[in-house]
């Protein structure tokens, strides 16, 4: 008997609640946004704005990569494909030793395959690698969701202030 | 030999081409209404790019893409059985629409029968008929139990929905659609002050004879993938969708006239053409409850419902029943 009692008493409060929300959604539409609850945003129409901290995309900061591949090593998903090569610099001082410099040729984030977990982000020594809260870029093809390095060094632009400094 | 000076086939011919128009308009009305509805319920935004503004033509679109679709018919399905249950599913939502008074002309409804109360119930029950086909014909276990389950609920039920117009029908004295309503607006207040018991009763069995939410074990998503429309494809699968709503609207449209008052409405003469925009007025509301049970309210399971019929509500019918008729006699 229980049982009924809590249906029944349940189905009240249950079509208050769904009848409080479609009043307070037109509410909404009528006074055009300035009263009642917000419903989703119409995102084609009305973009939103994350929040600075958002986990869009990745970006590449090409000057500060060393070519040490921890997070290459690191990336759960192995979808950070990074090769390198080392040129020789002229010595520092007239006499001493040829300086080996590690040289970026490849650095691609196959986004098909990443999770978005940032340990990447969180593992990188030399701080190369931030995020961006920029989330429009979907693509026809699942083959164009791999940005090479030049693609993810132009996310560098869109880096929140304050959370790209070098 | 008619009113309006046409011969029997012209006025037989328009009353069916409005018949056949008006269950897909009132289907993508109803359907319309309830994607908008839920989607507010819900907070969310509901249909919106389709037709340029409000979403309006999404229900159209829907129709479009169902009529392009393949028709799918399963390899050992029962194929005479399994073609023909949607369009009798159908019929008996078109068939209804019949005794549905929409003005006191005797243009106002399709035909104005004596016995308008009984036949409304009669084909209301040929679509579990087609249900149960849908089920059996299906060669699916899904759609198997889902028929049975639907035959079992339809049975339950059609018996409350029946009794509770019983009080209603003492009370008019009469099983007219048009001699119920008329009854109403004669004495001024509709029947359902006195018959509140049997306007909820008629309500509840008429969700669970339209299977929808707390009463859709037929259809049941998480439990029997669609029930017994689990094969249905295409243009079939459209049909039981129109039925749906279109059943809907024929339900409410009985209730509002059995319980309501039909088109009648204080200081507002019943034979000016704002009659059937009172009845659909009076009908909106109801359908618009149905939607707001639909998106607040859990399944029952299938002892619940049970229950429900055979412990409750039909001995409180009957109890009603004898209480209208010896209220009837004495005064």
């Amino acid at each position: 008997m229980s049982g009924w009692k809590k249906i029944k008493l349940g189905m009240f409060s249950g079509m208050k609640v769904t009848l409080v929300t479609m009043l307070r959604t037109w509410a909404f539409n009528l006074t055009g946004g300035r009263r009642g609850l917000r419903s989703t945003v119409n995102y084609p129409v009305v973009k939103e704005t994350p929040v600075p901290r958002a986990r869009g995309v990745i970006a590449l900061d090409q000057e500060n990569c060393t070519v040490c591949m921890l997070c290459a090593r690191s990336c759960p998903d192995w979808c950070i494909y990074i090769e390198g090569h080392k040129e020789e610099k002229p010595p520092s001082k007239p006499g001493g030793r040829p300086r080996a410099r590690a040289t970026l040729d490849r650095f691609d984030i196959d986004y098909a395959l990443c999770m978005y977990c940032g340990i990447c982000v969180e593992v990188c020594p030399f701080d190369a690698l931030f995020w961006t809260p920029e989330y429009e870029y979907s693509e026809y093809g699942v083959g164009a969701m791999m940005h090479d390095m030049d693609r993810l060094a132009d996310w560098m632009d869109t880096v929140p202030a304050g959370l790209g400094e070098k | 030999m008619i009113m309006t000076g046409l011969t029997f086939w012209a006025e037989l011919g328009i009353k069916l081409a409005v018949a056949a128009a008006a269950v897909p308009a009132i289907g993508i009305a109803i359907g319309y209404g309830e994607m908008k509805l839920s989607a507010h319920m819900q907070s969310r935004v509901g249909p919106y790019f389709a037709g340029g503004r409000y979403g309006w033509a999404q229900l159209i679109a829907d129709g479009v893409k169902f009529i392009q679709k393949e028709d799918i018919i399963p390899e050992e399905a029962d194929r005479p059985v399994f073609k023909w249950a949607p369009a009798l599913v159908l019929l008996g939502t078109m068939a209804l629409l019949v005794v549905i008074p929409l003005h006191p002309s005797r243009n106002g409804m399709v035909r104005d029968l004596n016995v308008g109360v009984f036949y409304a119930l009669a084909v209301s029950s040929i679509s579990a008929v087609g249900v149960l086909m849908a089920g059996w014909s299906s060669a699916n276990k899904y759609s198997m139990i889902g028929g049975l389950r639907a035959a079992g609920q339809l049975i339950a039920y059609e018996l409350p929905l029946v009794l509770a117009t019983v009080g209603v029908v003492i009370q008019a004295g009469t099983m007219s659609m048009q001699g119920i309503v008329a009854a109403q607006i004669n004495q001024g207040w509709p029947f359902a002050l006195t018959q509140m018991i049997g306007l909820a009763i008629f309500m509840i069995a008429a969700l669970a004879e339209l299977t929808r939410i707390p009463f859709d074990m037929p259809i049941a998503e998480s439990e029997l993938v669609m029930g017994y429309v689990t094969e249905y494809s295409g243009f079939r699968f459209l049909f039981f969708f129109l039925a749906e709503f279109a059943n809907m609207f024929s339900m409410s449209a009985i209730a509002v006239t059995l319980f309501l008052g039909g088109y009648g409405l204080w200081g507002i003469n019943p034979d000016s053409l704002l009659s059937p925009v009172i009845l659909f007025a009076k009908v909106g509301v109801l359908i618009f409850l149905m939607i707001w049970l639909r998106w607040t309210l859990p399944r029952l399971r299938e002892d619940q419902l049970q229950t429900l019929a055979w412990k409750w509500l039909i001995p409180i019918a009957v109890v009603n029943i004898i209480a209208t008729a010896i209220l009837k006699v004495v005064f």
